[in-house]
């Protein structure tokens, strides 16, 4: 049974193909309200993500399906001590997808292991979140018609963020790369992802200073640091607020910067920002929406549960 | 230094030096009541220094685990004082259930009954991930 733990399990081509299906679900919505009729998306969110939950919600109601499920651990089985691998047998017998969020790393994948479903992990902790990074695919080829010859400045925490790690992984895969990492010292990418770049030849620079490097980036990722994968809340006081982007940091900006956040933002990007046209992160929100309803399409079909679309 | 020849038993030879111990832990041979010895910076004309265990009784070992602590090592089993078999090992592509992870943030920190999976990541610098969180194993 095909699952999507993590985006590097889909091949270029898929991407390209969920890309075209979500372009087209964009052009002819009506052609997919009913693609999903009579089937049911089980959302099993045993930590809280309002956004990430309503995406995939949202996105089966779309296609003319249902969606069962619970939005915290504490109102499923697990808070009675049944395993990851049960909830996943079980629920396989009610849902014909799943998408599934868990604090832990690797659960997503112990539930495709015992699901007789498709499983989409929806965040496994610090780990993978593979429908973000859909989003963020969908958001740079939408605003910038290619992936090729970009130059990406990822900023904030990029020692945590699963989202950056992503992807840098999804878009490592794409010709005249260039990524400029922005980070506080203390959460500079983790040594095994810089690797990976020397290792397939992509150029990277490191720095801590925005605005700096601001004038030559094509998109700015921004991202939050995240008080859930701190041990120590003081380390999380003092490095909160490392980056906050303003107007005034965009002067030098190009005019068709891509301001991207994966969200929820707390204060890394002023409110302000939010009407200058560069800043794409509300059109992310839309754009995961669709790139899960592609998800979803081709994982059903893959599985017999649906016919063309 | 003389240990006494073992009659039925496994010799593990060619240990890096330095990687005995490690192995003796991981093989828990403390555990054992028949005689064992570990043998530290013996003189190897092959690597300089090595360590050797030796295991006075026929048993089964984990030669992933061995492998693993000891890619360069060589298993001998013994019969009637006689050499039965030698196996010489490398890095094995998978441990199962050798090391667990040591992520806090690991599922297999919670999940019940749950295999633990490493897979060989970087054979080069001798580097093993865990199958779930993707996290480099350490000892």
């Amino acid at each position: 049974m095909r699952s999507v733990i993590d985006v590097l399990d889909l091949s270029e081509q898929e991407l390209d193909e969920l890309i075209a299906t979500a372009l087209d679900i964009i052009a002819n919505p009506a052609k997919y309200a009913e693609a999903c009729h009579g089937k049911k998306l089980a959302t099993l969110f045993f930590e809280p993500s309002t956004r990430t939950r309503l995406s995939f919600e949202a996105a089966m109601y779309e296609l003319g399906g249902n969606v069962l499920g619970f939005s915290e651990a504490n109102s499923s089985s697990a808070a009675k001590g049944e395993s990851v691998a049960d909830t996943a047998k079980t629920v396989s017998c009610y849902a014909d997808i799943i998408a599934m969020r868990h604090p832990k790393e690797g659960a997503a994948y112990i539930a495709a292991q015992a699901a007789s479903v498709p499983v989409i992990n929806a965040g496994d902790g610090g780990h993978c979140h593979p429908t973000q990074t859909l989003a963020d695919l969908l958001t740079i080829y939408r605003e910038k018609g290619t992936f090729e010859n970009l130059t990406i400045g990822l900023c904030g925490d990029l020692k945590f963020g699963r989202t950056v790690h992503s992807l840098i992984n999804a878009m490592s895969r794409y010709a005249g790369l260039k990524l400029v990492l922005i980070s506080p010292q203390e959460l500079k990418v983790p040594s095994y992802v810089k690797q990976k770049l020397k290792d397939e030849h992509i150029p990277y620079e490191q720095t801590t200073n925005l605005e700096a490097v601001m004038p030559k980036l094509d998109v700015l990722y921004m991202t939050r640091v995240q008080r859930e994968r701190f041990f120590n809340e003081e380390d999380y006081l003092r490095l909160k607020d490392s980056y906050v982007l303003t107007l005034d940091k965009l002067a030098n900006a190009k005019e068709d910067l891509v301001i991207m956040h994966p969200l929820p933002r707390v204060n890394e990007i002023s409110v302000a920002v939010d009407n200058d046209p560069r800043a794409c992160y509300f059109k992310q929100v839309l754009n995961g929406k669709y790139m899960r309803m592609a998800l979803m399409l081709k994982l059903l079909k893959e599985a017999g549960k649906i016919n063309e679309y | 230094m003389n240990i006494d020849a073992i009659q039925n038993g496994i010799v593990i030879d060619h240990i890096e030096a330095g990687s005995g111990k490690k192995l003796y832990d991981l093989l828990k041979l403390d555990d054992l009541d028949c005689s064992v010895a570990l043998l530290k910076n013996v003189t190897s004309a092959k690597y300089g220094r090595k360590d050797i265990i030796k295991i006075d009784r026929e048993m089964d070992v984990n030669l992933d685990a061995i492998g693993f602590i000891a890619p360069n090592a060589t298993v001998v089993m013994i019969k009637d004082g006689q050499i039965v078999e030698k196996k010489k090992l490398d890095l094995p592509a998978e441990l199962v259930d050798v090391i667990r992870c040591k992520n806090p943030r690991c599922i297999t920190q919670t999940e019940q009954e749950i295999r633990h999976v490493f897979k060989l990541t970087d054979r080069k610098k001798r580097e093993y991930r865990c199958l779930y969180c993707e996290v480099k194993a350490s000892i």
